[in-house]
């Protein structure tokens, strides 16, 4: 008889019923032949393996990290409920005690996603790690918690989400930008002026492979995360690396995500993307659950699985190894930037273009953040659309300081409404969401 | 008329229906060790005098196979497991002649490698060696692609008694419980085949010429030659018989809850506006997860004779049952002496139900009556909590779509349907626990046999089809057939219900109770590279249990038989 090791606990929500457009990756088939595949191997019948049905989060929930224009009714449908409610209920039952393990097999994905939601990009609406994270805060205290993203792009939703946020170590292995969307994810991006260090970034040569994952694993993101010692390890569990994936160029393989579970040992993983619905998917996910629950996975890889054939290059290796020393130096500098930053200007700005590809808008971001010495500082966001559309976003951190508080409020409360469609306020202290048009 | 017949654990029930409802009944002590015997002599007191050619048939529910299994006195059975990639497929080995071979199929019932002919006929050759007669054959994804056990089929040839293969036993997919599955049809083939062989040839022999039907997990009926096929459709079909029993006196409008409180157990089961819940994938049974279409039912070790005992100062009640209860000259105290002592019982020794529980209520230092109080509250109490646990899972069950979500139907019992044995005293305190209303199905005492007589033909098809492999399969039906790229959902509902139609009557079922629905019909596009290669079809049609159409007549002349239950 199957046991797993500790209570696995699994949120399938393959949303048969939901697609962006008819044939676009992320539709209605996506997860059907993962379900036939973990149906089939009879993974739900083992002992210590337990389902949820997963709960729908609230517009409170999503109101928590996104600021979403004009309002959150506008911007999802009752699957990103589903989906968000998903990777919820798998924390909850982590936190609760119920399992010590947990995977939300769930679409659509949200690690696209950033704090400001004008529309969809890269298939994804709203950060459903992020609502998962920030509920869990709010409901149980946690405080440090490590997400590492294996999506094979750039999590860049996420990353901006956590940008100022020293408690969230966001580490990110992906296809450098250079070579696929969105482009981003280099090293140099290391977070911001009061979070320097808790931003990484992997960026790996296409047809990196097995060995390639596993030694950025072995000697980069273990290690950070151990020095790191946060409450929660998440793992964002997109399964685009796969050597069969359609829109990506990696070579990696279920037995590959199954040894990097196994290795990693996240409390939750979530599923994002992953695009190779029969060849993939349905073996990447049963590896997945198998490894989160402790169980043998040396029997489970892809039909025409052939090692030696995605094997990478030696240049590849050598490209790698230089990655992982320069973000292991970039991870040492973290607090020293921090300190420098402290020393420099009372506030700090950053402008940027913003591209929704999946609903095609233009957002134009210019960010302000104090820089405090005593919080990670209070953050104003103004935004515009190409379609006219500007509002003025302020967050109040989780840990801000009177000062910082007394300031975002004032902010929001002064501002002229007359150049904004609407004002919104983050309160993460007093958990208050509010908004001015 | 109809005769319906049910093994339970003490006694055997047997019924005589007919236009005048509920004509004749009898009952017989169990005797497990000589189930023929006992069967065959309560087939004898209700048929005495009766013309054989004015009975219909007779449908039996037994504790054959059920019995087997939980006395691990199961047929050696041969199992060639094909499975492929994925969990070693030696987790679910089943005893000694297990053998795992080569070959492999996908999720879309693609071949990805073949099997070895020449393994398979090793692993024949040892197991005519050791003497099985009964083979299983399962690969992974067979429901998809059955190539591959039909094929091992073929190598077996007709060296064994029985080969059943697993594509044959259900359209789920589950390998694992395809593997038990299998493997337990096996298993009890034999005794099956003996035991109803030897009904019928005796009652034969006695002029009685019926048709025999038996009743399945399903709680739908099926003849005895179509049984032998898959003889474990048979297993765990006592609960199904006491849910079909209370189905005449249910609710149409509201759930809800049955409760079969028995010597041993309470077995219970949730009706959603008189239609029984089934499992998702099957029953278990004996630690067996199976594919067996099995009713909804769960099972508590607490009934009316269970043992009375006092644990860390604890009233403790069961699981388990040492005998009848001290009034009816039993060794040890039971809920039903805790009735006697209260007066609500009477035709046994109240004074040796009192004489068992007063050791207890001495160390309890409380009243002897006062302790009956405390041990019937406990027994009711305790059948309510498992009673809303099973429905919280019932209603946790998880769906797969957006719709079904936000849909989502919460099972609530509004009314609670008691029999067995002890039903009378116990509905009263369950509609105080409750708040609901708690009724006495009428003729508790037999209402499982009637449920074995009016029980109407069941079964199930799944359909499976691939416009871009240009192929549908029906593997319960071993139907497969080449489709053109047009063929869409609604063919496929229509050939599914063409399979099942055919099906049923093979099974015994009458025309007029043919009521097919679909329970499945999804199909999705299979995008590849941004255009439409073809359709994926998954179409499930089912006769859902019931009753016979005749039903609503004889249920209202069983009703007018008894006094209601509020009277007693
Ligand atoms: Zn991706
Ligand atoms: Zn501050």
């Amino acid at each position: 008889m199957l046991k797993t090791k500790g209570k696995t606990g699994l949120v399938f929500f393959p949303a048969f019923d939901w697609a962006i457009s008819p044939t676009h990756p992320e539709r209605e088939e996506r997860l059907l032949y993962t379900q036939d595949q973990v149906f089939e191997e009879g993974i739900l019948d083992i002992d210590g393996i337990i389902e949820f049905k997963p709960e729908l989060a609230t517009h409170e929930d999503i109101r928590r990290v996104h600021f979403c224009v004009p309002d959150v009714q506008n911007v999802i449908t009752e699957s990103h409920l589903i989906s968000a409610g998903g990777a919820k209920t798998i924390g909850i039952q982590v936190l609760e005690k119920n399992i010590e393990r947990g995977f939300a097999l769930v679409r659509p994905p949200g690690h696209h996603a950033m704090r400001v939601v004008h529309g969809a990009r890269g298939f994804c609406n709203i950060n459903i790690e992020a609502v998962m994270i920030e509920y869990l805060r709010k409901a149980y205290g946690i405080g440090r918690v490590a997400i590492v993203d294996t999506d094979c792009h750039h999590g860049d939703g996420t990353q901006d989400i956590y940008w100022h946020d020293p408690d969230t170590l966001y580490i990110s292995v992906h296809q450098d930008g250079r070579t696929l969307y969105p482009g981003s994810g280099f090293p140099f991006e290391m977070g911001g002026p009061t979070a320097a260090g808790t931003t990484i970034n992997l960026p790996l040569p296409p047809r990196t492979s097995e060995e390639g994952f596993l030694y950025v694993l072995d000697n980069a993101i273990l290690p950070i995360i151990s020095e790191f010692k946060p409450d929660l390890v998440v793992n964002s569990a997109g399964q685009d690396n796969h050597y069969s994936d359609p829109i990506t160029n990696m070579n990696f393989s279920a037995h590959g995500y199954a040894e990097l579970t196994s290795r990693l040992r996240p409390h939750i993983a979530v599923l994002e993307g992953g695009y190779s619905i029969e060849g993939a998917l349905p073996y990447v996910n049963t590896g997945i659950i198998m490894a989160l629950a402790g169980l043998d996975y040396g029997n489970v890889h892809e039909p025409d699985y052939q090692p030696e054939k995605i094997r990478q290059g030696k240049d590849i290796t050598r490209h790698i190894e230089k990655v992982v020393a320069e973000v292991l130096r970039v991870w040492k500098e973290g607090p020293e930037v921090r300190e420098k930053n402290l020393r420099g200007g009372k506030f700090a700005h950053r402008d940027r273009n913003i591209f929704y590809d999946t609903d095609q808008i233009l957002e134009s971001q210019s960010e302000t953040i104090r820089v405090c010495p005593r919080c990670s500082g209070y953050l104003a966001i103004d935004s515009e659309t190409d379609g006219g559309r500007r509002i003025l976003a302020v967050h109040i951190p989780r840990n801000a300081c009177d000062e910082c508080r007394d300031e975002g409020y004032k902010l929001y409360d002064s501002t002229d409404i007359s150049r904004y469609n609407r004002i919104f306020l983050q309160d993460r202290l007093s958990d208050q969401y509010l908004t001015r048009s | 008329m109809i005769i319906g017949l049910d093994v339970g654990g003490t006694h055997t029930d047997v019924v005589l229906i007919g236009e005048a409802g509920l004509l004749r009944q009898a009952k017989v002590a169990t005797d497990h060790s000589n189930l023929f015997e006992c069967v065959l002599a309560g087939l004898e007191q209700v048929t005495k005098d009766v013309p054989s050619q004015s009975i219909r048939r007779a449908v039996l529910s037994t504790t054959l196979t059920t019995n087997a299994i939980a006395e691990g006195k199961l047929a050696p059975t041969g199992m060639i497991v094909s499975s492929g990639p994925g969990i070693d497929p030696d987790c679910f080995r089943t005893g000694e002649h297990y053998y795992a071979v080569s070959g492999s199929i996908d999720h879309r019932g693609r071949e990805v490698q073949p099997i070895s002919e020449s393994e398979v006929r090793k692993v024949a050759g040892k197991l005519q060696a050791d003497g099985i007669r009964q083979v299983g054959v399962v690969s992974k994804f067979s429901t998809r692609n059955p190539k591959h056990e039909m094929r091992i089929a073929e190598i077996l040839g007709k060296s064994f008694d029985y080969v059943v293969l697993g594509h044959r036993l259900s359209g789920n997919l589950n390998f694992p419980r395809r593997i038990a599955t299998a493997y337990l049809n096996g298993a009890v083939h034999p005794v099956h085949k003996q035991f109803f062989e030897a009904v019928r040839h005796s009652l034969a022999q006695k002029g009685l010429d019926i048709p025999i039907f038996v009743l399945k997990a399903d709680g739908g009926t099926i003849c005895f030659e179509a049984s032998m096929d898959t003889p474990g459709q048979t297993i765990l079909s006592g609960p199904a018989a006491s849910v079909m029993g209370s189905l005449l006196f249910a609710s149409e409008t509201v759930d809800t809850l049955v409760l079969d409180i028995g010597g041993t157990t309470t077995d219970m089961a949730v009706l959603v506006r008189r239609i029984p819940l089934l499992e998702p994938l099957g029953g278990e049974i004996g630690g067996y997860k199976t594919l067996i279409r099995s009713l909804r039912t769960e099972s508590i070790g607490l009934g009316g004779d269970s043992t009375v005992r006092l644990a860390n100062g604890e009233i403790q009640i069961g699981p388990d049952r040492q005998g009848p209860a001290m009034a009816y000259g039993g060794s040890s105290p039971t809920p039903t002496d805790a009735l006697f002592v209260l007066g609500r019982a009477r035709d046994g020794n109240a004074e040796a139900a009192r004489r068992g529980l007063q050791p207890i209520a001495d160390r309890l230092d409380v009243s002897v009556e006062q302790l009956s109080h405390r041990v019937f509250d406990l027994a009711c109490t305790k059948i309510v909590d498992a009673a809303r646990k099973m429905i919280d899972a019932i209603n946790s069950k998880p769906v797969y779509t957006v719709r079904e979500l936000l849909a989502g139907y919460q099972v609530e019992p509004r009314e609670i349907l008691v029999l067995g044995g002890p039903a009378p005293f116990f509905a009263q305190r369950l509609a105080q626990i409750t708040g609901l209303q708690a009724n006495v199905v009428p003729q508790w005492h037999v209402a499982n046999a009637i449920g074995a007589a009016l029980a109407k033909t069941t079964s199930e098809i799944s359909l499976f089809a691939d416009t871009d492999r240009g192929i549908a399969v029906a593997p319960e039906e071993d139907y497969q057939q080449q489709i053109k790229r047009d063929f869409n959902k609604q063919n496929a509902i229509e050939l599914a219900c063409h399979l099942l139609r055919k099906k049923c009557i093979k099974a015994g079922a009458d025309e007029a109770d043919l009521e097919i629905e679909v329970i499945e019909e999804i199909q999705f596009n299979m995008v590849r590279d941004f255009y439409t290669a073809g359709r994926n079809i998954r179409v499930k049609v089912q006769v859902k249990p019931g009753l016979i159409r005749e039903y609503p007549r004889i249920a209202k002349l069983i009703f007018n038989y008894c006094p209601l239950p509020g009277a007693i």
